[in-house]
């Protein structure tokens, strides 16, 4: 973890047609370190990750990527950094050889033929590799572009929200692939909103509106937020839960299934609520503990106050 | 979340939908809709406003069928009275815009093969001295008839021009000269397409025509498909510099126009017989140049339309002018001079001088250099653009 700093990045601003979507962001991030990029849609994750490969130019801030300067050495991270875009971005009328081979030649591979074929059996996807890409489903799509991001052998890989849209046993494989590319000392950041996959991760960093609000270990995000849980079981209708959220010292109600996640600051006076809406309702609390979601969650409304105070313009009521 | 309603109707107490065939208010929405989304689309917009105001002027103003004003050279061997008549009669037709400088003949017939002359018109020796005698003497009017349509009017016209020339002349004592027929003879070279076939002007000019829609066209799709399908940026991640990535999209494209090349110059020689005068290499040389100024061209639009829709809108909207100011449709010396000022600018009108003038009338280097210069420069100031507007960046 105390391994030599491959990003490094000190108050990076961007902002676009006047609404500030990077925020002074800081990150470090360590050789060998999976580092998760946590946060609610457009809150800034991808933009922050293009900034940090050059492809967009901060308004403010700077940083150092692989040791380059990202904001006069692009040419250079381009050449050390794997970089998989949100949306699949490969060339859906060429086969899964032919986009290798095209990234193979941008790249400057050589011996070409042995760089594809190595990386397509790497992936499994030799016997597939005279598919057209565009036919791909989901999850092969994805392994297509993880292929052409690592070919090039990258120190570093950003991975933004990789995985979306693909099933639970392609994300595992996924996952299992990025921990044996770290193993072998590549870095990666990696955006997702999904919260087991933020687990897989040596530590996170959680964005909201642009603004770092928790970073540390899973365990440290969830210690820092000062969150005391509630599980409601049995007689836990919508009913319960609306009489829940009234009560002081109740932030959040969420059902998962018929059981009832009640989270609070106070950890006396969210017992005491919690108590006295079941009494008599035949349904059983106990204390548990927080969750990630449940942190960001609150994490989100905290942040969404301060932005909406520091001159939103949102009219409140 | 509590604030949902309570929407749980019983099914059997449920009044039933009304299932309508047609329904105003769906069209509505899809009107709506459409109108909307084209509103947002600005270049569309400006398209519907811009081509017909385009078109207008084109047609209305620059477009002449009967072109006049066609550049003369007068090689005047015998400088009598009625040759200068004749001269005047020429010039107040308003068919022909004779040079004011008089001109040696063999640099009026450089001018005439380099297409900066349309006729040169020589009144030989003795002229006066003849038409005196009635001897019938002649007056020879070289035309360059590589674009029939333009020298039919000015032609016909000449007949009637020089029989008043010489019955003003020949009042007095020579009035006997003018009565009934013509006493001179008017002797017409149709220089480069003696029979006046249309086909030899139209086959070449397709040839720049044909390139010019397709190139522009293909290669102004090559970054605009990027930019829609999202592959830009992935494109943009990797190390891969703008000029090798125009390079890399433009040189296919030439290879595709010298498919096209080979077809059409097959066609014009079996199907249509069109000569082929000049060198071969030398056409295939321009031709190089002007499709690599056409793709870069499309390359430049593809820099800054922001989807394919648009691509195509701006290659429509030069391709417009490129046909009809070009002196592909219709002659360009009978084009006001504003008209034929954004013509010089067009790299087809320059391309066709250049196809005609080899194909046709043989020419050879020093002919068509004038018309390659422009294209060189229309091709650096296109490729400079477009590595101008090329974003390295998202931003």
């Amino acid at each position: 973890m105390n391994g030599e700093p491959i990003i490094e990045i000190s108050g990076l601003t961007k902002a676009f047609s006047g609404k500030t979507v990077v925020d002074h962001v800081d990150m470090t991030v360590s050789r060998g370190e999976i580092v998760g990029f946590l946060g609610p849609n457009g809150s800034g994750k991808t933009t922050t990750i293009r900034m940090i490969c050059g492809l967009l130019k901060p308004d403010s801030g700077d940083g150092t990527c692989l040791g380059y300067d990202i904001r006069t050495e692009a040419d250079r991270i381009k050449l050390e950094v794997g970089y998989m875009t949100q949306r699949f971005s490969f060339y859906e009328d060429l086969t899964i050889r032919e986009n290798l081979d095209f990234v193979a030649r941008l790249y400057g591979l050589t011996p070409r033929g042995d760089y594809v074929d190595s990386t397509l059996g790497q992936l499994g996807l030799t016997n597939r590799r005279n598919q057209l890409a565009g036919t791909l489903s989901g999850g092969w799509k994805q392994r297509l572009a993880l292929a052409a991001c690592v070919m090039h052998k990258p120190q570093l890989l950003l991975l933004d929200e990789p995985t979306a849209g693909v099933d639970p046993k392609a994300r595992r494989e996924f996952w299992d692939e990025i921990h044996e590319l770290a193993g072998n000392g590549l870095t990666v950041l990696v955006s997702t909103h999904y919260m087991d996959e933020a687990e897989r991760c040596h530590r996170i960093v959680y964005i909201a509106y642009g603004q770092v609000v928790a970073r540390g270990t899973v365990p440290e995000v969830i210690a820092d937020s000062g969150l005391h849980t509630f599980v409601v079981k049995g007689q836990s209708g919508a009913a319960l839960a609306r009489r829940l959220r009234e009560r002081p010292g109740v932030d959040q109600v969420a059902s998962f299934g018929n059981d009832l996640h009640v989270v609070g600051t106070d950890e006396r006076l969210l017992e005491q609520a919690v108590r006295e809406v079941i009494a008599g309702t035949g349904a059983r609390a106990e204390p548990d503990e927080t969750s990630l979601e449940d942190v960001f969650i609150r994490l989100m409304g905290q942040t969404a106050d301060n932005f909406d105070g520091n001159g939103g313009t949102e009219a409140r009521p | 979340m509590n604030a949902i309603p309570n929407a749980a109707t019983p099914l059997a107490g449920r009044r039933r939908v009304r299932l309508r065939s047609f329904s105003w208010s769906r069209v509505m929405a899809v009107m709506v809709k459409e109108t909307i989304q084209m509103r947002r689309d600005r270049l569309t917009f400006a398209m519907i406003i811009g081509v017909p105001i385009l078109q207008l002027v084109l047609f209305g103003f620059a477009i002449n069928t009967d072109p006049k004003r066609l550049p003369t050279a007068v090689i005047i061997a015998d400088n009598g009275p009625v040759g200068r008549a004749i001269v005047t009669g020429m010039q107040v037709s308003d068919y022909f815009a004779v040079a004011p400088e008089p001109m040696g003949e063999a640099a009026a017939r450089q001018m005439l093969a380099r297409g900066d002359l349309n006729y040169i018109v020589t009144i030989p020796v003795g002229f006066e001295r003849k038409l005196v005698r009635h001897e019938r003497p002649q007056l020879l009017v070289e035309a360059d008839a590589t674009d029939p349509a333009a020298t039919a009017n000015a032609l016909g016209s000449l007949n009637e021009i020089v029989r008043s020339a010489i019955s003003h002349e020949t009042t007095g004592p020579l009035a006997s000269l003018s009565p009934g027929g013509l006493p001179v003879d008017v002797i017409v070279h149709r220089l480069y397409n003696p029979e006046g076939i249309t086909a030899y002007n139209i086959v070449p000019g397709l040839l720049g025509t044909i390139l010019t829609m397709t190139t522009i066209l293909m290669t102004a799709l090559a970054l605009t498909r990027e930019v829609e399908r999202g592959t830009i940026e992935n494109l943009m991640a990797m190390p891969a510099r703008p000029y090798e990535i125009m390079i890399g999209k433009i040189v296919p494209y030439i290879g595709f126009g010298f498919v096209q090349v080979a077809v059409i110059l097959v066609a014009a020689a079996v199907l249509f017989a069109v000569p082929m005068k000049g060198p071969m290499w030398l056409l295939l040389t321009v031709t190089l140049l002007f499709i690599a100024a056409n793709v870069t061209l499309g390359y430049t639009f593809s820099t800054i339309a922001r989807n394919q829709m648009q691509a195509m809108q701006m290659t429509f909207f030069f391709f417009l002018p490129s046909i009809l100011l070009s002196g592909f449709m219709f002659p360009f010396r009978g084009m006001p001079d504003w008209a034929q000022v954004i013509g010089q600018v067009i790299p087809l009108t320059h391309y066709l001088r250049v196809v005609r003038g080899v194909m046709l009338k043989g020419g050879g280097v020093p002919e068509v250099a004038n018309n390659v210069w422009p294209l060189l420069v229309f091709w650096a100031a296109v490729a400079g653009i477009a590595l101008v507007r090329y974003r390295r960046t998202l931003d």
